[in-house]
């Protein structure tokens, strides 16, 4: 297992071999001592127990000595662990999706894979991301692990050094098939990797349109749902093109909600209500939203139907 | 050993007062009767356990599906550890021998609130029985871990909230105990008996009880929550109700960090009682045990974060909690050397409660030694939720704690009933065992490394042979467990009899008759010398 197949493998080894040598030492030498101990005081006759109770200079002694070891313990596991949060700015950036039991690789630009492939000697970032409960992403050939928890943008990074395959693991327990939710890394050839992405067919989630990301962090969608569900104002749901009852100046009228009508409904909502909604609930997004940012949310609103 | 005829003294097994039969024991408040209802209970509880983690080694013998399917695994390695954890060692060492032992050492007639006592028997008793039937009632086996993480524990199906709230319960009896202990260690003191003539198995049971009273509250707490998050709806800690899901996990942590400690340390004072008794020695720095004790408890409370380390708490939550992960190893190290040093030079008695006394110190480093393992930043990152974790809390826990019980029951049967267990098979089982111990665990460690992730079902190919001997140790290790049990369930009631003072132990239990009174003592000791006090004639 000590191969060394990542950038972070040597860092953790050396921890490991530092604390499990002074394990050894210890465990080996007590033990024996208590063995000689046993074996030497055995009681018997006319060999009485010395009463000695203490001795400050061998309290100091075995204070000290272990505080110093397990200071340079700590120290050890600090300086393996310290280059795991400084990742690269040119690392490849995959994001790593856990969900309830498999793992995807998403690449962008909808390619997504089941298997995490990247080239080698190059860094690479996985961003990980949780669609349910927590989970944990762990390959152990790379000493690298970090938990993948709904919410938090969680990451974890690494060089591999070896063209090859090797293990990815769950290991933040996740219900029923938490073990069977494995999955691999193939680390390719620079050439390869490059032929495999490009023949990667985008079968992932397209990207959101950018109108609608516009509309969700505009706030837009607090009011207005996308399901033709009633909130604080009408929903989106099929409104272009339909036919309104609105409210200008105390008078229903009727009208078609063409784009000028939606982009006039941004900038100052209360000139034509929507009947059965009130005056003064929505404020003009005049400054807030550009021309240009209007369009693209209706271009957005068009395709709603 | 010495054999001897049947004592003459009413003892505390005879019945006395208004009630007769299996009552005179349900509704005493006799600090010793309670003490062996828990022991009682215990045992049972430990054997149900015990063979829910045979069943899960059985079925990792080989890989897939061997006797079990997934989700059985899951409730079966959930209620095991639901089991071990809050219903067995959290309860462990201080409900029984601290009960049994505590009013005696520091010569009281009982508790301070002797009452109030036999309340945390039955509270403990309930939620051990919700325990039971979280497996039976509702939607299927919790299948959450005992430690509960949500979302997860949120969202599962299975009956979750049964499992919460019996953990809940037996928090308010842990409490309870620990609220005992600390008033009757103030107030009950013999006349004399100076904070620093305490013995020492007294002192780790106060450092535990402020532990249980100060921490418990917080999981108490915390275990709540998520009830109201999965009736109500409410969003504590699930993200998808707008929750924080890592609250959850350092809350758990804040309190079942230091529930460690409630196990580990009463299992510590259990062994530096007998190392003293079996060399005729005094212990070897009582006031740097006495004190480490303490300091176990206080930095004990800031160490939590070691089990989130991967969780992705910031870089420096990382290093601050290892820094000190490693600092509150110091004290237990200390302890070691000084128990080490309580043999050398004595006149070494090498009965069973020593043989296991000194194994526990063999686990207890090799649990100890891994903990640094994984309390060390780099290291941590691999280890983190890999069956060397599996084999690292067993070691502690079961190799520590558990041997720790192992020793102390060994060690003060004869006073417990005034009876002495066939010592050459308690020899033979403590063998078995041992042998069984090491071959079950050791080979998680090296799978752990290998990569084996803990709570699987399944594995790969490369871990079958690891699998497979630890499954070996298994059963070795069971029949142990078996004959052990055996031979002391036996001598309970057909051993022969013991005198009051079979090891010439020389702390105050062993000052009066086997097995005890009543009320202890005739008269209230005075307490005139330290604790460990060995005359120099021997023999
Ligand atoms: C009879 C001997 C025992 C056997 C064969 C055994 C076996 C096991 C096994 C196979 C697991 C599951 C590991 C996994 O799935 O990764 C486990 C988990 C556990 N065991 Fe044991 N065990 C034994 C005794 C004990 C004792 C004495 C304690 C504590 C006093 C204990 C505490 C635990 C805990 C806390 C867990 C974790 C449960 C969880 O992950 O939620 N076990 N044990
Ligand atoms: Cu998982
Ligand atoms: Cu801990």
């Amino acid at each position: 297992m000590f191969d060394g197949a990542s950038n972070l493998a040597q860092g953790v080894d050396n921890a490991f071999f530092f604390i499990f040598a002074v394990a050894f030492v210890f465990i080996v030498g007590i033990t024996a001592f208590m063995i000689y101990i046993v074996v030497k005081y055995k009681r018997s006759k006319g060999k009485p127990a010395m009463q000695f109770s203490r001795n400050i200079k061998l309290e100091v002694i075995w204070t000290v000595i272990p505080l110093i070891l397990v200071i340079l313990m700590f120290y050890y596991g600090w300086v393996g662990f310290a280059p795991m949060r400084k990742v690269p700015k040119d690392a490849l950036e995959i994001t790593a999706i856990g969900r309830m039991w498999e793992w995807e690789f998403d690449y962008g630009d909808g390619k997504v894979a089941k298997e995490l492939v990247i080239p080698v000697n190059k860094p690479v970032r996985l961003n990980l991301k949780s669609e349910d409960v927590n989970h944990s992403l762990f390959i152990p050939a790379f000493r690298v692990k970090e938990d993948v928890v709904p919410g938090y943008d969680n990451y974890l990074w690494f060089t591999p050094y070896y063209i090859g395959d090797y293990e990815i693991l769950c290991t933040e327990y996740c219900g029923l098939l938490h073990s069977s939710m494995v999955s691999k890394t193939r680390v390719l050839a620079e050439e390869e990797y490059e032929d495999w992405l490009a023949n990667l067919e985008a079968t992932g989630d397209i990207p959101d349109p950018e109108g609608l990301v516009l509309l969700r962090e505009t706030g837009c969608l607090a009011c207005h749902s996308l399901d033709g569900s009633k909130l604080v104002g009408p929903s989106f749901k099929g409104v272009y093109n339909s036919e309104r009852v609105v409210v200008d100046s105390n008078e229903e009228i009727t009208i078609v909600a063409d784009e000028e009508y939606l982009k006039r409904s941004i900038y100052e909502p209360d000139e034509q209500l929507v009947k059965g909604f009130n005056k003064g609930l929505m404020q003009s997004y005049e400054g807030t939203v550009t021309g240009e940012e209007a369009d693209l949310m209706i271009d957005y609103l068009k395709e709603l139907e | 050993m010495d054999q001897t005829n049947k004592y003459t003294h009413t003892s505390y097994l005879e019945n006395e007062g208004r009630f007769k039969g299996i009552l005179s024991w349900l509704l005493s408040t006799d600090h010793k009767r309670i003490g062996l209802l828990y022991m009682n209970t215990i045992i049972v509880f430990f054997l149900v356990a015990a063979v829910l983690g045979l069943l899960m080694r059985i079925e990792k013998m080989a890989p897939g599906a061997d006797i079990m399917d997934a989700q059985t695994y899951n409730g079966v390695f959930t209620i095991h550890g639901i089991i071990m954890i809050f219903i067995i060692v959290i309860p462990g060492l201080a409900a029984v021998f601290g009960n049994f032992f505590l009013p005696i050492m520091i010569g009281a007639k009982d508790v301070a609130f002797p009452k109030l006592n036999l309340l945390s028997w039955y509270i403990y008793v309930i939620g051990a029985i919700m325990g039971v039937l979280s497996q039976f009632v509702g939607g299927g086996a919790p299948d959450t871990g005992w430690t509960f993480y949500v979302p997860y524990s949120a969202e599962s199906a299975t009956n979750v909230l049964f499992a919460l709230t019996a953990a809940f319960i037996l928090g308010f009896s842990s409490i309870l105990t620990g609220l005992n202990f600390i008033v009757t260690i103030h107030r009950m003191r013999a006349p004399g008996m100076g904070w620093f003539k305490m013995p020492l198995f007294p002192w780790s049971l106060y450092a535990t009880a402020w532990i249980q009273v100060l921490a418990t509250p917080i999981i108490g707490i915390t275990l709540l929550l998520v009830i109201a998050e999965r009736t109500l709806n409410i969003g504590f800690f699930d993200p998808a109700l707008g929750g924080d899901p890592l609250l959850f996990q350092h809350l758990f942590w804040i309190y079942s960090h230091p529930a460690v400690y409630v196990m580990i340390l009463p299992a510590m004072g259990v062994v530096t009682e007998i190392f003293p008794t079996f060399s005729q020695k005094p212990v070897f720095g009582y006031t740097a045990i006495a004190i480490s004790s303490l300091a176990i408890a206080l930095v004990g409370y800031f160490v939590w974060g070691h089990h989130m380390f991967t969780s992705g708490i910031s870089y420096w939550s990382r290093w601050f909690f290892s820094f000190l992960t490693f600092i509150v190893a110091v004290p237990s190290a200390i302890k070691v050397f000084n128990w080490v040093s309580t043999m050398y030079g004595g006149s070494i008695d090498l009965k069973p409660p020593l043989l296991y006394a000194i194994s526990f110190i063999f686990l207890f480093m090799i649990g100890g030694f891994t903990g640094l393992a994984l309390g060390s930043l780099a290291t941590n990152v691999h280890l983190h939720d890999t069956s060397f974790v599996v084999a690292h809390f067993h070691y502690i826990i079961f190799g520590g704690m558990g041997f720790a019980f192992f020793a102390g029951i060994h060690y003060w049967f004869p006073k417990m009933y005034g009876r002495m267990y066939n010592i050459k098979l308690a020899n033979i089982a403590w063998g078995i065992l041992f042998v069984g111990f090491n071959v079950l665990y050791f080979p998680l460690f090296i799978i752990g490394l290998q990569g084996m992730p803990r709570r699987y079902f399944d594995y790969l190919p490369q871990f079958e042979t690891g699998h497979f001997v630890s499954s070996i140790g298994a059963f070795i290790l069971f029949a142990g467990l078996i004959l052990m049990l055996y031979n002391l369930v036996r001598s309970r009631r057909k051993g022969p009899w013991a005198t009051a003072n079979p090891w010439k132990g020389v702390t105050l239990e062993w000052q009066i008759e086997s097995p005890p009174t009543h009320e202890n003592f005739e008269t209230i000791p005075e307490i005139k010398h330290p604790p460990y006090l060995f005359k120099k004639e021997n023999d």
